[in-house]
């Protein structure tokens, strides 16, 4: 465990079978290179992220679920993203910021029998923070001020920036408390998981901050430090005197946190670049989330984190890619009469319609339209996949399903693609 | 803020329109169309690039954008949001500070401002866009704002920041942009959205978080990458009966090649729009009645590129009647 805080012992009462488990996920795995399988054997955190729309929440679900029923590991899947996206995937009703085991009655009305266990969890900004400062207070005093402070409030539960951190924040505390093999985390969108990269950094740097000093020093001797005067008009004029004093009072109430959390948010960091710490880039085919993909996975590379496959996803089937496709479509279109009068009798002999000819022309017409339509998307996405600048070590591609997927069977049939 | 909503202007008429949505809807899209449909109906428009991908310029193939707002098309105006060039603005035009570019360095200073006051780097961006609309530089400000999850975080701001701020010159700068956030002939919030499940969702979750929480009116729903209808019910039936063995056959020998591919796409193509038809049904039933909902067709021949943003102009200006 890179960090332990004698508080992360805290739930002692973890079972057996986990840590059993835990050493046959970690241990030199023998998994093959180069399949999701073998990274979801051989990492313990592995980290969803990609543009928006491309299905990363699905996919992570699916990575989970595929690795609770079949590798036998206890997984927890985390989602991070503001909206309730992962309830929906996983055909769950209001699950928090606690771990929510998904029964066994789910996986077998999916007609599934798991060998592990899967977790689920969401993250809720605002009770992430308080169970932070819970942790972190030196005593009840202290603890109970920062919670009832109107900043605090604010800053836990309403705004964007906090979000970030708070969510590697947790990652951290429960992979520290070594009660899951696998942790699969969904992040927000792109360039929101670049802001995630750099919360814990941002958060050390922000609380050893020489500003951050200036700050609490006592109001009356602000004015007469030459160097910080400016600082304090300015911040006056803009602020007001009452509300500064108020980040003042905050920020010396957290001032005994100060050293546990500049700590913490290093080894947070500390974790992302660890060995066991993957990241998969979801994307699709088409060319402004691809770019973005890529954008990300040069990202990871020059932070030295580890990428650990690219899922291409909502992929189109092959049968749209062939040049006689597109030959037979042209032929139904510009003869679509004449087929329509050939094929009047047997369309009228196999039932349904009464074979009327302008009928037979239309639909005929209009099917070949149609493939021509997606032809052309499927020949953009083709030659999409061909200027990928990026050579992962995994490039799964998933088909575009023609149903959403929103249960368990819907996942395990995702995750059976991305699987090899 | 509860109920149903009062009435709002017809969304060209606003002065100050956020376009927000799940990411990958074509949030960036619909801004960039519906900043062109005004820009060609003869207003003086500034679209704001809030996320700060730096894209926005491609959707008018016009070179990156910065702080400073340029005209990429006739009448049509692109700047990209940068909270810190704002805020020296911001102490330059109200508090007549001139120094500004020497206290310290003011990227740190203000790094730590913004992260220490919460709500400081919304406020900034907030105030920058409702200072453009008051000072009707322009007729209409365009914002391609934060994704859903981040937008309410947003339009709050200036709410939170008086709830905690009593006296001073924020509290009297937050008071004026929540004067105009707060009028629906001002200002108004778009949710892009297509008709797939979780987008759906959002987009209802992001409505109803929009009513409770912020003093913004939600002024149109535009459902993107609708589907066409291939077949009526009839023409379904035929297309059903071509599709077994005997009429394939056929088919199959007349055009001398495999057609089983192009049914196939057709019948993809069938389910897909079913699917999401019954998600359109979804978002219809939960968002409130008064708001109107715009359909914009998929677009097959391009993804993106001023011709797309040219073709979604026109179908959004269809859409609104003109």
């Amino acid at each position: 465990m890179a960090v332990s805080s004698g508080r992360s012992q805290r739930r002692s009462s973890a079972d057996p079978s986990t840590r059993a488990g835990k050493g046959r996920a970690t241990g030199t795995s023998s998994a093959a290179k180069g399949s999701i399988d073998g990274l979801l054997a051989t990492k313990e955190i592995v980290v969803a992220c990609g543009p928006g729309g491309v299905g990363k929440t699905t996919t992570a679900a699916a990575a989970a679920v595929m690795a609770a029923v079949r590798h036998g590991s206890k997984v927890l899947v985390l989602t991070v993203d503001p909206a309730k996206r992962l309830a929906d995937a996983l055909g769950l009703d209001g699950i928090g910021n606690t771990e929510h085991r998904v029964s066994d009655d789910a996986f077998r009305a999916a007609g599934l029998k798991p060998r592990g266990q899967l977790w689920a969890a969401m993250l809720d900004t605002k009770e992430s923070w308080d169970e932070l400062i819970r942790r972190q207070a030196p005593d009840e005093q202290s603890r109970d001020e920062i919670l009832a402070n109107p900043l605090y409030q604010n800053i836990s539960g309403k705004f964007v920036q906090s979000h970030d951190y708070i969510a590697m924040e947790r990652l951290f505390e429960i992979h520290a408390e070594g009660d899951y093999d696998l942790i699969v985390v969904d992040t927000p969108p792109t360039r929101n998981a670049l802001d995630f990269l750099d919360a814990p950094q941002r958060m050390a740097d922000f609380f050893s901050s020489r500003l951050l000093r200036w700050l609490i020093v006592p109001y009356r001797s602000r004015l007469v430090n030459v160097a910080t005067k400016p600082f304090y008009q300015i911040a006056d004029r803009i602020l007001g005197t009452e509300f500064l004093a108020d980040i003042s009072e905050f920020f010396i109430l957290f001032q005994s946190m100060y050293d546990g959390f500049v700590e913490r948010s290093e080894s947070v960091g500390r974790l992302l670049s660890d060995r066991r710490t993957t990241f998969v880039v979801v994307s699709t085919l088409e060319a402004v989330p691809l770019r973005e993909a890529e954008f990300f996975a040069e990202q990871l590379a020059s932070r030295k984190l580890h990428l650990g496959a690219i899922v291409l996803n909502k992929v189109l089937p092959d049968y749209l890619r062939g040049s006689e496709g597109a030959a037979a479509a042209e032929s139904l279109r510009d003869r679509a009469d004449e087929l329509a009068v050939q094929l009047g009798p047997v369309v009228a002999a196999a039932g349904a319609a009464p074979g009327d000819r302008g009928q037979i022309a239309r639909v005929l017409t209009e099917v070949a339209d149609s493939y021509l339509n997606f032809q052309m998307v499927a020949l953009r996405e083709m030659e999409e996949r061909s200027l990928l600048s990026v050579a992962p070590d995994v490039l799964a591609t998933v088909p575009f399903f023609d149903t959403d997927i929103f249960d368990l069977a819907g996942l395990v049939r995702l995750g059976e693609q991305i699987w090899e | 803020m509860t109920g149903a909503q009062a009435p709002s202007s017809p969304l060209v008429d606003l002065k100050l329109v956020f376009v927000t949505g799940k990411g990958g809807v074509g949030k960036t899209t619909v801004a960039s169309a519906l900043a062109l449909l005004a820009s060609l109906r003869g207003k003086r428009v500034l679209i704001c690039e809030v996320d700060a991908k730096g894209d926005v310029a491609g959707f008018y193939e016009a070179p990156p954008t910065g702080f400073r707002e340029r005209e990429i098309l006739p009448g049509l105006f692109a700047m990209t949001m940068d909270t810190e060039a704002s805020l020296r603005e911001y102490l330059k035009l109200q508090l007549r500070i001139p120094v500004v570019g020497r206290i310290g360095p003011l990227a740190k200073a203000f790094d730590f401002v913004a992260t220490a006051a919460p709500g400081v780097r919304e406020i900034l961006t907030v105030g920058k866009l409702c200072y453009e609309a008051r000072e009707r530089h322009f007729d209409l400000v365009v914002v391609d704002a934060p994704a859903s999850g981040h937008i309410i975080g947003q339009l709050a701001a200036p709410q939170a920041i008086n709830d905690l701020v009593k006296v001073g010159l924020i509290r009297s700068q937050t008071d004026w942009m929540l004067k105009i956030l707060s009028d629906p002939h001002s200002t108004g919030l778009v949710a892009v959205c297509t008709p797939e499940e979780m987008p759906v969702n959002e987009t209802i979750e992001l409505a109803r978080r929009v009513r409770e929480e912020t003093t913004v009116q939600l002024s149109a729903v535009v459902v993107n990458r609708v589907l066409p209808e291939l077949f009526g019910r009839q023409e379904e039936a035929v297309f059903h009966a071509l599709g077994e063995p005997e009429p394939l056959g056929l088919l199959n020998e007349l055009v001398n090649a495999n057609a089983g591919p192009l049914l196939d796409a057709a019948r993809l193509a069938v389910t897909m729009r079913r699917t999401r038809t019954t998600h359109l049904e979804v978002l219809r039933r939960g968002i409130d009645e008064s708001v109107p909902m715009l359909y914009l067709p998929y677009l097959f021949t391009r993804s993106h590129g001023l011709r797309t943003t040219r073709q979604v102009a026109a179908s959004l200006g269809e859409e609104l009647g003109y």
